[in-house]
């Protein structure tokens, strides 16, 4: 690593996490439903979007089930929606490249993709979606999941937090989520779309640009609505890009400046997430454990991913390349990267985008040196370091669990998370969800490993292909969305399988989680003595940390080894 | 405390362990096996691998099948081991539960025809009684089932439930009415209502409770079987993937090695499968019960046990359990005038005669005080015992001409009065003072001079102060209970060190405060015995009841104290706490070894296909044979060697649970992550060497 990229990372990093506080305040303000200075703009969008659900559904409190019905059923209609404009796009108005409606597989796949806030992309935007479902179906999707994911989190806060009615009240579905669409997302779109535009992102109607080259000929250049696309990509860790090339392309990500942005904007829910977990639970030393935890998991994946990019390959080396930086070079490994980001940058934008599970990638992933590409991802299979908006607080916490429940008994005492009793109902469903993850990678990933099909698709073969493979699963699993690029996804069985796995990798974590919320609500708390396992301590933090490394991370060593591993030992004989 | 400290302690231990083999074999059935089923996917694997190297056999390749089989013979020792410590723990069960069954014979009992020492009776057998029924039970019966006594005194050996040999009274009135099927009569006689159904006696239900020790699991236990099936399921999903990987390793990505065998994936998987704590889950539980059972406790559930661990408020009986019992002579305080020698001697001449505790007390205390004042009585001396009337006792000395009395102050003041003798206004002052404390004034007398005041105080017994600090601690709060009035409780409770007190309680009040103990959250272990205690202890989380309390109040607690030692309490919540801290520091080492078996077997496992991950083979292990072998090796001793921890307990100690956790973090955490690297290399340096 340069010092130049170390105090660039250094600043990025100090800005996100400064601007987390006050960020993660105005959150628990938003759910608190108390007054914020947006409400006289807002509060007549509500009241329209309200007269949808209805007043009496807009009031009804909500326990778990209710909540998690609620949820389930506005994305169920949403994904339908979706698929239906998807198909039907040949049909519908803003086509101006008249590109046909999509098979009904990678329909299905792109849905499941979009509205769990995976953003896999089985295609590439500029060819084959028209204006119409970039925004009716992705971008409207890229707003519907980002809120989807920041409510249940919020839900599952109340239900840590002393809840109302014996725990019955979870708040509701659909006011949470009109006010993440009108408090959080929209407002912070409509602040910084226009700076994208400034920095040279398109936001038009038009389908086309024509430029008469200087040596003759005519090139056609795609446009269309990309700075609005680009800021809920972002800020919703969605990630599905407008082009193939996602942030790569220069419409998308034009410069220096919109990279940092964005870097910023894909941490800030997720990050501002857990100091509102602190204000909303009563909890901020723990919050405050909480985040140390994963910023120091997160420190450490961008130190690898850099130090690996910037180290390069010794087949680099030995080709003649320029390895070392200087004389205006950024040396290291530059395949597939853009010039106007480097090493750093690129490495840390990919870094962010798989921590915090959006997707997005500035450069590309599959031409990463193993360990580089690792990183990526071991965060999806973590899934937690600082993770989703919503969702990677609640793999954290359900971890938490495990680690309350192994320490708690420890201590002597039947185990206790915030006061109240972790018993077998919490162990189930806490169970259940740690055992999705790794179902739903491994599983796939062995029948496309040892299936023809699944093979054929593979652009390398080598370790390189398994791990092709198992990042496609572990991306869909964890809702993440960025590819090693060399696989060819894009069949009707992969279409399937990886919507499911999208499908599977959403919803059921939530709904199991919720269910601990709902169970954990209902109980009495029980009051805090001298006697209690404490989980607001560094050496509580520390075993946490370790509950997420054995029990989560390690699981995958085996998959991990036969993959980058082995060609990262391969790669550098002597280790 | 008990003479015959337990029934477990007689155990051979020789014996046990040989008993223990064998149904450590005999428990080798699926049907078994199934009920734990970590240890039933260590089954079926071992099954395979036995077929395995059958083939192997069959085709004739020797150095696999030598592998094979030395493998799987391994995999059956872990399942042996795993038997063996759950075979240990039910043996010693079982050996408790055989010396409580001798004391069950049938007996024949006299059925009376109504509650009258001579009403008519018939001889009819044990079994046939029913609650209700009134039997007569004469020196040298054995109570024919649990009842109550209604007439009559009689003492009764109750060694055979208690191992206490010294006999206890039992009698038709106040709180020792209790009594117990099996124990036997000592002298005189008792009337006896039958209050239980045959089968259903207390020594049946201990006896079950021994005996079903292995069957029952507690909440707890089921929440831990939980998690570890699932971490079985999470490796049993990453080995059988492994095979597809390695396959596509093989035949597509480099054309070099074979595919990873079955044999080393089972290998794998049972490393990787919590097999440690799986093994030793059944044994922690019994031995739990079984720790109780040597304090001379017993659970009627095993639910009781793992609340015990999380009370955090005591309630607690003052007399017998913070202070001696009786009141005991603290201090002579003169009046004016009168040396202090001259008030205890005649407060000794006064009490010589008295054969109360308190009485007693008093001349121990002048005695420690004065020794040369010590003379013995004349013989022309008179005793004048107390009298509700009078409320006083004494002596006269000198053919009457002396009288020496105490009593309680206004009784004294009157006698004073009668007597024409002055009572001076310190004397007033002093006895104030005295009351003021807490502790009760006896004013002594000598003719018609008031000498002065005897202080009488409870005794706060030895050490106790200490043992509520260490209850601080752990953050369990302690709450005296007495009927005391307030003044002389905070006094008591102040002196021992207790956070908070209830005076001149009654039962509702226990029951009320128990009450709002839960609506705060807290669990509440209390100890009682009487009648009116039942309704308290049927209410509280944990409730200990003396053995030698009333039925009712058996019934309503789970737990019952042989020893009849309210003290108990304490070691109760011990071993609560370390029953519940054994699994979590076992679960913790058994998981933390995981990391250091991937890197004996990972390499091991696809060295062949990619040499350069030899790289992780970090503990440079011989071949990737005896790396398996070792990792498998490792995995299978580990069991036996951590027994005794299972057995014993982890140590338990009065601290708070920060720096408990931290203790076994570092011992179980760190110390199971490390071992595992050492074992497995010093077994692969072994398996070289041989």
């Amino acid at each position: 690593m340069t010092a130049n990229g170390f105090w660039q990372i250094a600043l990025i990093l100090a800005v996100a996490f400064a601007l987390s506080v006050p960020f993660g305040r105005y959150l628990a303000r938003v759910f608190r439903n108390e007054r914020t200075r947006l409400d006289p703009l807002m509060d007549p969008v509500d009241r329209l979007l309200g007269r949808i659900v209805g007043r009496r559904t807009l009031g009804m409190p909500m326990g778990w089930k209710e909540y998690a019905i609620s949820m389930l059923v506005t994305n169920g209609l949403m994904g339908l929606l979706i698929y239906l404009i998807l198909s039907g796009q040949g049909l519908l108005p803003l086509n101006p490249l008249k590109f046909p409606g999509l098979n009904p597989f990678l329909a299905f796949n792109t849905a499941a993709s979009f509205i769990t806030n995976t953003n896999w992309q089985n295609y590439s935007g500029e060819t084959t979606l028209s204006l119409f479902s970039q925004m009716a179906a992705i971008t409207f999707a890229m707003f519907a999941a980002a809120a989807t994911g920041l409510v249940v989190a919020i839900a599952f806060f109340r239900a840590l937090a002393a809840p109302a009615d014996g725990g019955r009240n979870l708040g509701n579905f659909y006011q949470d989520f009109i006010r993440a669409l009108t408090r959080v997302l929209l407002p912070l779109c409509l602040v910084i779309t226009p700076v994208l535009v400034w920095q040279g992102s398109p936001e038009t109607l038009h389908g086309l640009a024509v430029a008469h080259l200087v040596q003759g000929g005519v090139q056609r250049i795609p446009l269309g609505p990309v700075a609005g696309l680009e800021t809920i990509k972002q800020l919703g860790t969605n990630g599905g890009g407008f082009f193939g090339a996602n942030s790569a392309h220069p419409y998308e990500n034009p410069t220096p400046l919109t990279n940092v942005i964005e870097i910023l904007l894909m941490m800030l829910t997720s990050l501002s997430l857990v100091v509102t977990f602190g204000i909303m639970v009563g909890q901020r030393r723990l919050a405050r454990v909480m985040y140390t935890v994963m910023a120091l998991m997160l420190v450490v994946a961008i130190g690898v991913a850099v130090h690996a990019e910037q180290a390069g390959t010794p087949v680099l080396a030995g080709s003649g390349l320029m390895i070392h930086p200087g004389h205006g070079q950024m040396g290291g490994n530059m395949v597939g990267k853009e010039t106007r980001f480097g090493i750093t940058d690129s490495a840390l934008f990919n870094t962010v985008s798989t921590a915090f599970t959006t997707g997005s990638v500035n450069s590309a992933l599959d031409s990463y040196t193993p360990l580089g590409g690792m990183v990526s991802l071991v965060q999806m299979m973590l899934n937690c370091v600082f993770g989703g908006k919503g969702v990677g607080t609640l793999n954290f916490l359900m971890y938490g669990i495990f680690a309350v429940f192994i320490a708690g008994l420890m201590v002597g005492r039947t185990p206790e998370f915030l006061g109240k009793k972790i018993e077998r109902r919490e162990i189930v469903l806490a169970a259940l969800a740690l055992l999705v993850h790794p179902l739903i990678i491994l599983l796939p990933t062995a029948w496309a490993l040892a299936s023809p099909g699944g093979v054929a698709a593979l652009g390398n073969t080598a370790s390189h292909g398994l791990s092709e493979i198992l990042y496609a699963f572990t991306s869909a699993a964890a809702n993440n969305g960025s590819a090693f690029a060399g696989l060819n996804a894009n069949t009707p069985w992969y279409n399937t399988a990886l919507g499911l796995v999208m499908l599977l990798g959403r919803y059921v974590s939530i709904i199991l989680m919720l269910a601990v919320g709902g169970s954990l609500a209902a109980k009495p708390a029980v009051p805090s003595t001298i006697g209690t396992l404490r989980t607001d301590t560094a050496l509580f933090g520390g075993f946490w940390f370790a509950t997420i490394i054995v029990v989560g991370a390690l699981t995958f060593l085996p998959a991990l080894v036969l993959g980058p591993l082995a060609e990262f030992f391969l790669l550098y004989p002597h280790g | 405390m008990s003479v015959m400290k337990t029934h477990a302690a007689h155990l051979e231990w020789g014996q046990l362990a040989q008993d223990a083999v064998v149904g450590s074999l005999k428990k080798l059935v699926p049907q078994h096996q199934i009920r734990n089923p970590v240890m039933f996917v260590v089954y079926a694997g071992a099954w395979l691998v036995l077929a395995l190297w059958i083939r192997d056999l069959v085709d004739r390749r020797d150095a696999l099948a030598a592998f094979t089989g030395t493998l799987d013979v391994w995999l059956w020792l872990t399942l042996l081991f795993a038997n063996f410590s759950e075979s240990l723990a039910e043996g010693q069960g079982k050996a408790q539960a055989a010396s409580l069954r001798q004391a069950r014979q049938d007996v024949q009992a006299r059925r009376l025809s109504e509650a009258r020492h001579d009403a008519s009776s018939e001889r009819v057998p044990g079994t046939a009684l029913r609650p209700g029924d009134f039997v007569l039970v004469e020196a040298g019966d054995v109570m024919p089932a649990d009842g109550e006594a209604v007439l009559g005194v009689a003492s009764v050996d109750e060694s055979a439930i208690t191992g206490e040999s010294a006999p206890v009274i039992r009698e038709g009135s106040g709180d020792r009415t209790a009594v117990t099927g099996g124990t036997k009569v000592l002298s005189d006689w008792l009337v006896v209502r039958v209050t239980s159904a045959p089968g259903d006696t207390f020594l049946d239900r201990m006896i079950r409770m021994v005996e079903g020790a292995s069957r029952r699991k507690t909440p707890n236990e089921i929440a831990l079987g939980i998690l570890l099936v699932v971490l079985t399921l999470v490796f049993l999903v990453v080995t059988m993937t492994l095979y597809p990987y390695s396959w596509y390793a093989v035949h597509y990505a480099v054309h070099r090695g074979h595919v990873v065998g079955i044999t080393v994936l089972v290998a794998l998987l049972v490393c990787l499968i919590p097999t440690t704590i799986g093994a030793l889950l059944p044994a922690i539980g019994i031995a739990g019960i079984m720790r109780l059972m040597r304090a001379n406790v017993v659970a009627t559930s095993g639910r009781a046990i793992e609340a015990a661990g999380d009370v955090d408020v005591l309630l607690l009986d003052k007399t017998g359990t913070i202070t001696y019992g009786n009141r005991q002579a603290a201090g002579f305080h003169p009046a004016p005038g009168i040396a202090k020698e001259e008030l205890a001697a005649m407060a000794r001449l006064a009490s010589l005669a008295d054969d109360t505790p308190e009485g007693r007390s008093i001349v121990t205390l002048a005695q420690q005080l004065f020794p040369r004042e010590a003379q013995p009585l004349g013989a022309d001396a008179v005793l004048i015992a107390f009298t509700a009337e009078t409320r006083m006792s004494g002596v006269d000395l000198d053919g009457g001409r002396l009288p020496i009395r105490k009593g309680a102050p206004d009784a004294m003041r009157a006698w004073i009065g009668q007597h024409g003798g002055a009572w001076a206004q310190e004397l007033e002052m002093t006895i104030q003072l005295v009351a003021s404390r807490g502790a009760t004034p006896l004013v002594v007398c000598a003719d018609t001079r008031a000498l002065g005041v005897v202080e009488l105080k409870d005794i706060v017994k030895k050490n106790i102060r200490e043992r509520f600090a260490d209850l601080r601690r752990m953050g369990i709060r302690t709450v005296m209970v007495t009927g005391d009035n307030p003044l002389t409780a905070q006094a008591i409770a102040a002196e021992a060190g207790v956070d908070d007190f209830i005076a001149e309680a009654k039962p509702e009040a226990k029951l009320a405060r128990i009450r709002a103990f839960h609506a705060e959250g807290h669990m509440v272990a209390m100890t009682g015995d009487g009648t009116n205690d039942a309704p308290a202890l049927a209410q509280a989380d944990v409730a200990l009841c003396m053995a030698s309390g009333t039925q009712a109040a058996r019934e309503a607690a789970n737990m019952v104290d042989l020893d009849s030692n309210p003290t108990k309490l304490l070691e109760i919540v011990h071993i609560g706490k370390q029953l519940l801290m054994t699994r979590g520091a076992l679960t913790t080492f058994s998981v933390a070894n995981d990391v250091a078996k991937y890197f004996a077997i990972i390499p091991a496992a696809f060295v062949g296909t990619y040499p350069a991950l030899s790289a992780l083979n970090v503990m440079d292990l011989s071949s990737p044979r005896h790396a398996i072998l070792a990792a498998v090796i490792f995995n299978a001793v580990v069991i036996p060697f951590l027994i005794p921890l299972a057995l014993k307990g982890v140590r338990s100690r009065a601290a708070s649970a920060k720096s408990l956790l931290r203790r076994n973090i570092w011992i179980y955490g760190v110390g199971g992550l490390v071992t595992p690297f050492i074992g497995i290399k010093l077994i692969d340096v072994l398996l070289t060497w041989m």
